[in-house]
């Protein structure tokens, strides 16, 4: 059994009557101890779906899945205590900008030793002690002095590594990253990405990475969900996907990446813009920049096709001697 | 406004040329799109239509109005409003001590909050601009020196600097007038201040600086339409607290002097009566009341519309 | 913090300056004589004239008589009282506590109702509940207060008999003034009685005086409580599974009361400088009646007097605010 199982959710937001979809029938499945990487352009719903299955998304934002469990557990038919005491405890979240992600009126102990606080309890020294020690872990120098500090005392890269300490606080056995790297210089993008992978080896939780960056998820990720405009679009072992993807999508972001552009004058970019809430196509959703787009994927949508972990959602898959129906 | 709406397409050129060359949006002109905004804000469009009513007393108060505001009707002496016990339909709203209607003399107090309003809203609000942008544009000492004037203008409380202005001018319509247009000044002064600095730091200033427009132009005619927003804001909720400032003084003695149908005039020269004839009270409190809440109501709908941070 | 507040000053003690050089042209802007403003007396003769013009030093040049006056002011010394010959500094001390007593209580009603009516409004966006709050603050808001302190009297006192409808307290009590605020000395002295009618002196005026603050407060509090709960934080909170109570009351109103506090500092200044038509109308012994009737009766060196004092309170009580605002907020504080 998996450690996370999600069926068919999806997200909404807008009125009903005009619905805009953020995350259409989506499946999906951690195992524990496993590295799920999430990749897809900007507004492909890879937040959304984390915050649905973290279960914060607002009114008007409308969440619907058909199961939706962790460790067995129903997430959506437990009550929201029940549900809060997992948040943070087993299921962490790192966000986008740590910078503001940390409130400013407190300092990286308060922050620290609410959370461990709330969840574990135990005198003020002893939570004290576990903050000192998770700053250690984190890497952080100086922690002592660090535990004072204001949020706005700190770096970008020195922020983010208190998120991450206050998302290993409890020792969750999942962590969802959501592209933790992205809004850090350059130079620190790779010590910190390297200080998850490190702590997601040596505690075995899962870890679903959400990036950009495909590169990174090659390097790291066991399993690989591609998402365009809320849908999944491919999914598959980082093996295949990347020696043979099967989506026009997926081999277009492959494309992209620097590196398969050694040599070129020009870097290859995927043109057109992921469609808006109110013009999605009628067929597939990629069909208006597709370059192999034909007559059936301008009228019929298409559905997600093969067996787990391989699947992918095209009416002609390249490489299509690599599904087996 | 027209003249800002200009403006801002020329200091905007994504409003000009959109970025999606395929799908060529025209956009919206800002009045069109300002009435959308205001539109969708119910308390906004309760507060215009309350404004409308009363400016229409206002301009036509000698036709609305069934008598004159200062005639006294010796016969009838604090008749109760017409659906009172002892009403008269001559007098539809009762009359006051002295016989007057009552009626009539809220119509006319209409005329003089607004031409209140009007009067000292326009000289706080002009002075302000000229204030405002010599310190935008000179800086430095020249800037430091209005920005300390102004700060001292804000030490005092609003009414008590009011009352002070009005300790040196005597009281009266007209110097309660003035003692409101300064009590204002600093909130224009900051706003055309703020607003100008940040235009100012513009490219399109730059450009035109270079082409040679002298500081009067540039000022006038390229930075001020675009910080006319805020100000805009600014004046119409200043024009409720100059209507409730002027009845708080006219209330205090210190403002229009009786027998002028001043609202708070007419609420303090009847406060004698205020057991025997809740109406001489009641009714000029709940006009000032009215007036007010429409000038905020609208303000603020004015506000959030023109707020670009509130939009999309 | 030290740097900030040094800065502070920088700006606080130009316009201190600022308002004593107004103050000293404000009996020379009167339009008449200086003298006879001073005096009292008009139509006076001309060697009298120049003997009081001696006698208030006006015939001496402008920046000596200036510096005179702010000399004597600084040392406590106001002048006297035209009216009543006493010195104004002692007036204004003998009136300050009333006004003091008063705009405390109107600020704690403000801050009390107010505040949590603008989190609960926040919190229940757009509900029946945020529309009724946002609707009366509006309304509170736009109150010409002296019609309201009628009303209010109207209704508790007049129809109801509930309260009393002028003045501190019944005149069968005395209280031995030792702080000057009337709840204070009648407990110190022990007299219960004194002090039920103090109170109940108070709750009118308190309300008139209270409801703009307090609808000020709200509106202000709401709209800060809703932008701080849009914050990354406030979610990242939530991600870490605090209760909404803890999220709301800890990480969010922390936030949020930074403007808030600002505010409620400045609204303190206003009414520490005496609530003109509140004590008008309520025959409130405190600063705002003595200034309004030191004004009918031309009595200038009160009217100068009370507004350094009260600009004086203004700018101390924004001092006292910004070091508030340093303490709340770790940004300015490191
Ligand atoms: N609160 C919201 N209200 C309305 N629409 C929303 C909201 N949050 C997200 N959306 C919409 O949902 C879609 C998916 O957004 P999401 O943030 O998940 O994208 P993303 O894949 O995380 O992109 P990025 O890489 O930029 O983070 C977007 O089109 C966005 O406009
Ligand atoms: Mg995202």
């Amino acid at each position: 059994m998996p450690l996370l199982e999600i069926k068919n959710l999806s997200v909404h937001f807008g009125t009903p009557e005009r619905p805009v979809v953020a995350v259409e029938k989506l499946d999906l499945a951690i195992d524990a101890g496993e590295v799920v990487g999430i990749v897809g352009e900007s507004g492909s719903g890879k937040s959304v779906t984390s915050l649905a299955l973290m279960g914060l998304i607002d009114a008007p934002g409308r969440v619907s899945a058909d199961a939706c469990s962790f460790d067995g557990r129903d997430l959506l038919a437990m009550k929201k205590r029940e549900r809060r005491k997992l948040l943070g405890r087993d299921i962490a979240m790192i966000f986008q900008d740590p910078v503001t992600s940390l409130n400013p009126c407190f300092t990286v102990g308060d922050h620290l030793t609410e959370t461990l606080a709330v969840h574990e309890g135990g005198s003020r020294k002893a939570l004290r002690a576990r903050a000192l020690e998770l700053l250690r872990q984190v890497e952080i120098p100086d922690p002592e002095r660090r535990l004072a500090a204001y949020p706005h005392q700190l770096s970008g890269g020195m922020s983010q590594r208190v998120m991450i300490a206050l998302a290993i606080a409890c020792n969750p056995r999942l962590l969802i990253a959501d592209e933790p790297t992205t809004a850090l210089d350059v130079t620190v993008q790779a010590q910190v990405l390297e200080l998850l992978l490190r702590l997601q080896r040596e505690r075995g939780m899962a870890l679903m990475l959400i990036t950009h960056d495909l590169g990174v998820i090659a390097e790291t990720a066991h399993r690989v969900m591609v998402m365009y405009a809320g849908q999944v679009m491919e999914t598959g072992t980082a093996d295949d996907l990347f020696t043979h993807p099967q989506h026009p999508y997926t081999e277009a972001l492959l494309s992209a990446l620097p590196e398969n552009n050694v040599g070129r004058e020009r870097l290859q970019t995927i043109p057109g813009m992921v469609p808006g809430a109110f013009d999605r196509p009628a067929g597939c959703l990629l069909a208006p920049r597709c370059q192999y787009a034909q007559a059936r994927c301008q009228s019929e949508r298409p559905a997600l096709r093969g067996n787990p972990p391989c699947q992918v959602r095209c009416h002609f898959p390249l490489h299509a001697d690599g599904i087996k129906e | 406004m027209t003249n800002s709406s200009d403006n801002t397409a020329v200091a905007d050129p994504g409003t000009l040329s959109p970025l999606n060359p395929l799908n060529p949006i025209t956009p919206p002109s800002p009045l069109a799109e300002l009435w959308r905004d205001f539109r969708r804000n119910r308390g906004a469009l309760l507060g215009l239509a309350l404004v409308l009513v009363f400016v229409f007393l206002a301009v036509f108060a000698n036709w609305v109005a069934p008598y004159s505001p200062i005639e006294q009707y010796r016969e009838a002496i604090l008749v109760p409003p017409a659906w009172a016990e002892g009403g008269r339909m001559q007098f539809l709203l009762g009359t006051d001590p002295v016989g007057r209607d009552m009626l009539s003399r809220l119509i006319y107090g209409t005329r003089l909050s607004l031409l209140i309003g009007l009067v000292s809203i326009g000289l706080s609000m002009s002075l302000g601009i000229v204030l405002g942008l010599t310190a935008a544009y000179r800086g430095g000492k020249t800037d430091i020196a209005i920005m300390r004037c102004m700060d001292v203008l804000m030490a005092l409380p609003s009414l008590l600097l009011a009352v002070a202005v009005i300790a040196i001018l005597g009281p009266g319509l007209i110097n309660a007038m003035y003692a409101i247009a300064i009590v204002q000044l600093p909130s224009f002064v900051r706003l055309t201040r703020a607003a100008a600095l940040g235009e100012l730091s513009r490219d399109y200033v730059t450009a035109s600086r270079i082409a040679g427009a002298g500081p009067l132009r540039l000022m006038f005619i390229a930075v001020l339409p675009n910080c006319l927003a805020p100000l805009i804001v600014q004046a119409t909720l200043g024009f409720s607290t100059a209507i409730l400032d002027a009845a708080a003084l006219g209330f205090l003695g210190l403002g229009a002097q009786p027998p002028t149908p001043e609202w708070g005039t007419m609420l303090s020269s009847a406060l004698e009566f205020i057991q025997s004839a809740w109406w001489v009270v009641s009714l000029p409190g709940i006009a000032i009341l009215l007036a007010v809440l429409a000038f905020n109501l609208m303000g603020d709908g004015l506000r959030d519309a023109l707020d670009p941070k509130l939009k999309r | 913090m030290i740097a900030f507040l040094l800065r502070r000053l920088g700006v606080l003690i130009p316009t201190f300056i600022g308002i004593t050089l107004l103050v000293f042209a404000l009996i020379r802007l009167i339009p008449g004589d200086p003298v006879e403003a001073m005096s009292g007396e008009r139509g006076m003769e001309a060697s009298r004239h120049a003997e009081l013009l001696k006698e208030f030093g006006l015939d001496r040049p402008l920046p000596v008589q200036y510096a005179d006056y702010v000399y004597k002011a600084v040392k406590g010394d106001l002048g006297r009282s035209i009216v009543t010959q006493e010195p104004v500094m002692r007036e204004f001390l003998d009136r300050f506590p009333a006004t003091f007593e008063l705009a405390l209580c109107a600020i704690i009603f403000a801050v009390v109702i107010g505040i949590p009516a603008g989190i609960l409004a926040a919190f229940k966006r757009n509900s029946v509940i945020d529309y009724g709050v946002m609707s009366v603050s509006l309304a509170g808001y736009s109150m010409p207060i002296f019609w309201w302190a009628l009303l209010l009297i109207l209704f508790f006192s007049v129809q109801l008999g509930w309260t009393p409808v002028s003045g501190r307290i019944a005149i069968e009590y005395d209280p031995q003034v030792v702080t000057g605020m009337m709840l204070v000395d009648t407990l110190l002295e022990g007299d219960f009685e004194a002090f039920r009618s103090a109170l109940s002196h108070l709750i009118l005026p308190t309300i008139a005086l209270g409801t703009i603050p307090l609808a000020t407060l709200a509106r202000m509090t709401r709209s800060a409580m809703l932008e701080v709960l849009g914050e990354d934080y406030v979610r990242a909170a939530r991600a870490r599974g605090l209760s909404p109570l803890r999220v709301v009351g800890r990480h969010a109103l922390r936030n949020a009361l930074i403007p808030v506090i600002t505010v409620i500092g400045l609204q303190v200044g206003t009414l520490l400088a005496g609530a003109i038509l509140t004590e008008t109308i309520f025959s409130w012994p405190g600063i705002g009646k003595w200034m309004v009737e030191a004004i009918h009766r031309r009595d200038y060196p009160v009217v100068q007097g009370g507004i350094l004092m009260t600009a004086t309170i203004v700018i101390l009580v924004n001092l006292i605010v910004d070091v508030c605002y340093g303490i709340v907020n770790p940004r300015i504080r490191h």
